[in-house]
């Protein structure tokens, strides 16, 4: 018995990418469906830099749940901070001074500079452009050192307090962060011309991984990815928080919303923070407060230094620091950044280590079972994060605990909609596609 | 050997066994297991700014047969640790392993049921560099400490 000769089978063939592949950041698996050497079916395996965030937020008081906040989107640590402070703060019903307005709004673009920076960096490199990527990691350690200036630490900075921030910010800040501006703002302008107009990048990445408008909007994409697909919405223009509604910017949006435009939002975006951040710097009330006997600014380094060798004369009537690393802290200061809520913010450290009140409000803040603690009730308060609307979603039951702590965070939704940019597309865009969406696992898997 | 008498190793083989020993402080290959915030610290230090490159680690390898040193970047959840086993599994000897960051130590503050409470419950670790993350030069240190163990240590060849 004979058959009939069968039709050539076509046979697909899976490809596993990741999760330990350089172009997927560590922590994604993609398992494609191949024809020849087109991907035909996609699908993204999350989960593993998955630490139990809202477990430990639950399990951690009001102001201890901070630190996990820092390493969500740790590339923009400082506003995954400030949205959570700004939730509990909504939840509380208390106000901000308008420095720390304005203190929360620099450090909130400086972070988006970061993010960005890296997200750019990244993916030029994954393209091969290592050149690019040195740039522009040089811009982003010019950032790092003001973020280090002003909160302590480089990267996980636990700046943000409920109702407040860490500490004012440093004597003459303004100029230093001036210069790093104009030393980011150079160094884009290099990176501007190495890959805008570039024709291998420009062929890589235009018209790739299209994300329609429709698409966009359909998933809940936000941030970036979305305006790059036309659609103007940017948290801080829909529902300005913080001082926001009080600086000028422009939103850039994209036509095609393929990786291509992604990219020149992103650079867009990047110029206008440093408007935003120029404008705050200079719109920001409050003058320096740390001055000697004549009225001379000092640093409060100095001033301790100089109390050590005995120049005293005069200073007893000087407003100084107890310690520099208390530095942002005391009385002035404090009434410059913080609201005057006993209940929620920590005293100022005169009154710390200076009278019986101050200490006992200092311990009654700190010790377990007492603490922060927000009216029962829950409440969304979102932000406009890197990668788009990064909302606090808090639970409170009037407890020194969260109740719960969800986030809701822009990567998570981007991933859900990258199947729909990466099918039809060749293997090799896979790279190009992925790294243009700046997939940050902390907040993806939290 | 002429030079080598009664027992232990001679003359030659010390000498060359340094040479060895000097010729591998210099030549790490790293494979960069990066998966969470330390990366952002371990990209300031590989670039120009800190410039990994002058202790002759400058050459990451995303293959584990060619790769020498494994860094390991960031927490490891559970669910990812079976592929960091089977990443130092695939590396070849000589290999040393590298834990950057308080996670990779001991979990740090995810002391939770999703992380793997350090890396050294799965596999061997020769340098520990604390922090969360740790500053690139705390990075630098704990390199030229692996560095001083590579010189040291018996070479196989």
């Amino acid at each position: 018995m004979t058959t009939a000769p069968a039709a050539p089978e076509i046979r697909s063939m899976l490809l596993n990418i990741g999760p330990s592949h350089p172009a997927m950041h560590g922590v994604i698996r993609l398992i494609t469906e191949l024809e020849g050497e087109r991907v035909m079916k996609v699908e993204a395996e999350i989960g593993y830099l998955h630490r139990a965030f809202e477990k430990s937020c639950e399990n951690s008081t009001w102001i201890q749940a901070i630190p996990y906040t820092d390493r969500l989107n740790y590339v923009s640590p400082l506003i995954n901070n400030f949205g959570y402070c700004g939730a509990v703060e909504k939840l509380l019903g208390i106000e901000i001074t308008d420095r720390c307005r304005y203190i929360r709004v620099i450090m909130s673009e400086i972070s988006r500079i970061t993010d960005h920076l890296t997200c750019v960096a990244a993916s030029a490199m994954e393209l091969g452009a290592m050149t690019a990527f040195l740039y522009l990691m040089k811009a982003r350690e010019y950032l790092y050192e003001i973020v280090e200036e002003v909160t302590g630490a480089r990267l996980t900075i636990s700046y943000g307090r409920v109702g407040g921030v860490k500490s004012d910010l440093p004597e003459g800040i303004g100029g230093r962060i001036e210069k790093a501006l104009q030393g980011v703002e150079q160094e884009l302008l290099e990176v501007d011309k190495l890959l805008t107009r570039n024709r291998i990048f420009y062929d890589r990445t235009r018209d790739v991984g299209v994300l329609t408008r429709e698409d966009a909007v359909g998933y809940g994409i936000t941030g970036p990815m979305l305006r790059a697909s036309g659609v103007s919405y940017d948290v801080r223009k829909n529902y300005p928080y913080f001082a926001y509604d009080r600086v000028e910017f422009d939103v850039p949006l994209g036509e095609r919303g393929d990786s291509y435009d992604r990219y020149l939002v992103r650079m867009e975006e990047m110029r206008q923070s440093i408007r935003i951040t120029r404008q705050a710097l200079r719109d920001m009330p409050g003058g320096p407060v740390n001055v000697d006997a004549e009225g001379r600014v000092i640093q409060s380094a100095e001033l301790v230094d100089g109390a050590k060798m005995g120049r005293t004369a005069g200073l007893a009537n000087v407003i100084s620091t107890v310690d520099p690393t208390l530095e942002g802290t005391e009385r002035p200061y404090h009434q410059r950044i913080y609201p005057d809520e006993k209940a929620v913010v920590l005293p100022s450290k005169e009154n710390t280590y200076g009278n019986i009140e101050g200490l006992m409000n200092h311990f009654k803040l700190i010790m377990d079972y007492h603490g922060v603690r927000p009216p029962g009730g829950d409440t969304y308060f979102p932000v406009e994060g890197a990668n788009g609307e990064l909302g606090f979603y808090v639970v409170s039951d009037g407890k020194d605990r969260p109740y719960r702590v969800r986030v809701r965070p822009p990567c998570f939704f981007n991933m859900a909609v990258l199947h729909k940019m990466l099918e039809g597309w060749m293997v090799a865009d896979i790279v190009a596609t992925f790294g243009s969406i700046n997939m940050i696992a902390g907040e993806l898997d939290r | 050997m002429g030079i080598s008498s009664g027992e232990g190793p001679g003359f030659i083989t010390t000498k060359l066994e340094r040479a060895v020993g000097w010729a591998r402080k210099y030549s790490i290959f790293q494979y960069p297991f990066v998966t969470a915030c330390c990366g952002m610290e371990y990209m300031s230090v590989a670039s120009s700014h800190y410039d990994i490159d002058r202790f002759g680690a400058g050459l990451p390898r995303f293959s584990p047969r060619q790769a020498d040193v494994l860094f390991v970047v960031g927490t490891i959840s559970h669910k990812i640790a079976p592929i960091l086993r089977r990443v130092y599994d695939q590396m070849c000897e000589p290999k040393w392993v590298v834990a950057f960051g308080v996670c990779t130590c001991t979990g740090g503050f995810y002391n939770n049921y999703a992380t793997v409470q350090g890396i050294d419950t799965i596999i061997p670790v020769d340098i520990y560099i604390p922090g969360c993350p740790p500053r690139p030069e705390a990075v630098l240190d704990g390199l030229m400490k692996l560095q001083a163990k590579i010189e040291k240590q018996k070479q196989f060849y």
